[in-house]
């Protein structure tokens, strides 16, 4: 959005920066007879406005830039903490990201608010190939979307395959109970066999990779298994606790939803911080790059008038004289 | 990004650049398979695997086999001082030595969306584990994670005992490989003479068959971080809430907090 008005504001400069028209600018900018002052203060007047919210841009955006960094170092803490909560799912159950079932939900996660570079716009192109790839005969895909900013993009196209849409996560500072007591939902209210979350993962503050987390069902774990690779050894493993190996297996499937979950989430958050970070730097050089070009125009307009007005001085003087 | 990659390694000055020299040369034929994609792209003139044999080498331009045969000998100090890190990496450390990627899901994905790269998935950030080794480990490898923290991250110990549903487990290097589903108690954790108890609150735990213990728990305290008369407060206020629930969830919700309290009381004296 900044970008779009610092854009806008160098498009309506573009006929004043050209030192042949400054004739013309005299001309075509306000008529003599609107000028209290003189033309001189008018056109300096336009560009010193210019000059003025400009700089108010580049204040804004190196505020926005402030609070993004300082934002990312606190969550950045807790994102890393939270790496190791997933690592013991994937040691037991492995990765399946090409795993073949019916139900397919994607869960996309995104920010709230915009001015965050391109992450949400990667993690809805990464949902919509996601959908693309699990798209079949018989085969249905749904999404579940956390974020103002997919939830806008994805309902354009595919408003009748949205189950769930969840704004403002981030209005209290995330924790676990919040994120999975919103497991807890989706779970509830979402038939599934293999829950797919797309989120950014944070790899460092100019990086963020997309990233695709599969949980699957315990049918559809039970269904793997026997197909063989890292699941296969599932059946190798004591079931303690619980009635049946089913109920212990659900259990877990629902806590590695929810501990999955809280990490993307957090991954996400921080990505946002450092998008956001990393684009209102590039903003605010690009407003004070901006700023130069315009203090130069300024003082070219300023030094051109007040050439042409002594010209107009002496040549009246020479006039009298000669 | 490979090319910000190159930057930042040329700049680093490692304090073994002598002696390794020597070792570029044989290295600079087998590019590492981890970067081999970035170069490849950073460097398309070049192609991904330079050989002594070929002919076109000669016409490729000057700057980019340079280069790229100092990125691979930085590459190849890399491969053999990762265990020293000497340097501090420039990514994060979540990234292991080699990323895998389901191969199956990057085909998969490539025939559907050629333009845009295929997305990460787990594997390429874990680490990766020891295979079930034939005889009985002496130490028994514990990962013991919270949402907030790694309380312990691989760290060898002699036994753990877990509060599972069905009662005190302990685990040995060596026990056969469980799920197990943790109840409210007493987490201990054996090291030599030294024993530190954490209280959890539920969670899962995994025996791997290669002596490996992953203990997922969502809250843990040391225990004599627990003040006993405000346990002894919670369990009263909790019975009487109990006797006095009337919906089913209600009913749950005190049982709930009946059970934590005296886990937590038989904590705090057994």
């Amino acid at each position: 959005m900044a970008m779009a008005a610092l854009r806008r504001e160098g498009r309506r400069l573009a006929p004043l920066i050209s030192p042949q028209s400054i004739t013309a600018v005299r001309s075509s900018v306000i008529s003599q007879e609107q000028a209290p002052l003189g033309l001189r203060s008018i056109s300096t007047q336009i560009v010193r406005n210019r000059m003025k919210s400009v700089k108010n841009i580049q204040k804004i955006t190196k505020a926005m830039k402030m609070v993004a960094a300082s934002k990312l170092r606190a969550i950045q803490v807790r994102a890393e903490n939270s790496r190791g909560l997933w690592q013991p799912f994937t040691a037991l159950l492995g990765d399946s990201p090409s795993v073949d079932v019916k139900k397919n939900v994607i869960v996309t996660i995104s920010s709230d608010k915009g001015l965050c570079g391109g992450i949400n716009s990667t993690s809805v192109k990464t949902s919509k190939a996601l959908k693309k790839l699990t798209a079949g005969p018989d085969k249905e895909t749904k999404y579940v979307v956390l974020g103002e900013k997919a939830k806008a993009q994805l309902i354009r196209d595919s408003k009748k395959d949205f189950e769930l849409s969840i704004t403002e996560l981030q209005k209290n500072p995330l924790n676990y109970t919040q994120v999975s007591v919103l497991a807890d939902d989706i779970l509830k209210n979402v038939e599934y066999d293999a829950l797919r979350i797309v989120f950014n993962k944070f790899q460092s503050v100019v990086s963020f990779l997309p990233t695709v987390a599969t949980v699957l069902s315990p049918e559809a774990v039970e269904k793997e298994a026997e197909s063989g690779g890292k699941l296969g050894e599932l059946d190798s493993y004591e079931i303690e606790g619980g009635e049946t190996k089913s109920e212990v297996l659900q259990n877990l499937g629902e806590f590695q939803f929810s501990c999955v979950l809280f990490n993307a989430v957090l991954e996400n958050a921080c990505s946002e911080q450092g998008a956001r970070m990393s684009a209102m730097d590039s903003s605010s050089r690009n407003a004070g790059d901006m700023l130069d070009r315009l203090t130069l125009t300024y003082n070219r307009t300023r030094q051109a008038s007040i050439t042409t007005e002594l010209i107009e001085i002496i040549s009246g003087a020479s006039a009298l004289e000669g | 990004m490979g090319n910000i990659f190159r930057t930042n390694r040329l700049d680093h000055k490692s304090p073994l650049a002598g002696p390794t020299k020597t070792l570029c040369d044989t290295v600079t034929d087998q590019p590492s398979p981890i970067f081999s994609p970035a170069f490849a792209r950073g460097t398309q003139s070049a192609g991904p695997e330079p050989s002594p044999s070929d002919p076109a080498r000669a016409e490729r331009p000057q700057q980019f086999h340079t280069m790229f045969r100092r990125a691979s000998c930085l590459l190849a100090r890399s491969l053999f001082l990762s265990s020293s890190r000497s340097w501090v990496r420039p990514f994060s450390t979540d990234l292991p030595a080699a990323p895998t990627a389901d191969s199956t899901f990057v085909e998969a994905w490539k025939k559907v969306v050629p333009n845009i790269e295929p997305p990460k998935t787990p594997i390429a950030f874990v680490k990766p584990r020891p295979p079930t080794p034939s005889s009985i480990p002496s130490k028994l490898t514990v990962n013991f994670v919270l949402p907030y923290a790694s309380e312990l991250s691989t760290k060898e110990v002699d036994m753990v005992i877990i509060p599972a549903t069905t009662g005190q487990m302990g685990v040995l290097p060596g026990h056969v490989a469980t799920i197990a589903e943790l109840k409210p108690g007493v987490l201990s954790v054996h090291e030599g003479n030294e024993v530190t108890k954490y209280f959890i609150s539920s969670g899962f735990a995994f025996i791997h068959a290669n002596s490996y213990a992953d203990v997922v728990a969502i809250e843990a305290v040391p225990i004599d971080q627990i003040d006993p008369t405000l346990v002894q407060k919670g369990l009263a206020e909790f019975t009487q809430k109990l006797s006095s629930a009337s919906t089913d969830l209600e009913k749950a919700e005190a049982q709930i907090g009946v059970d934590m309290h005296s886990a937590l009381n038989s904590a705090l004296t057994g």
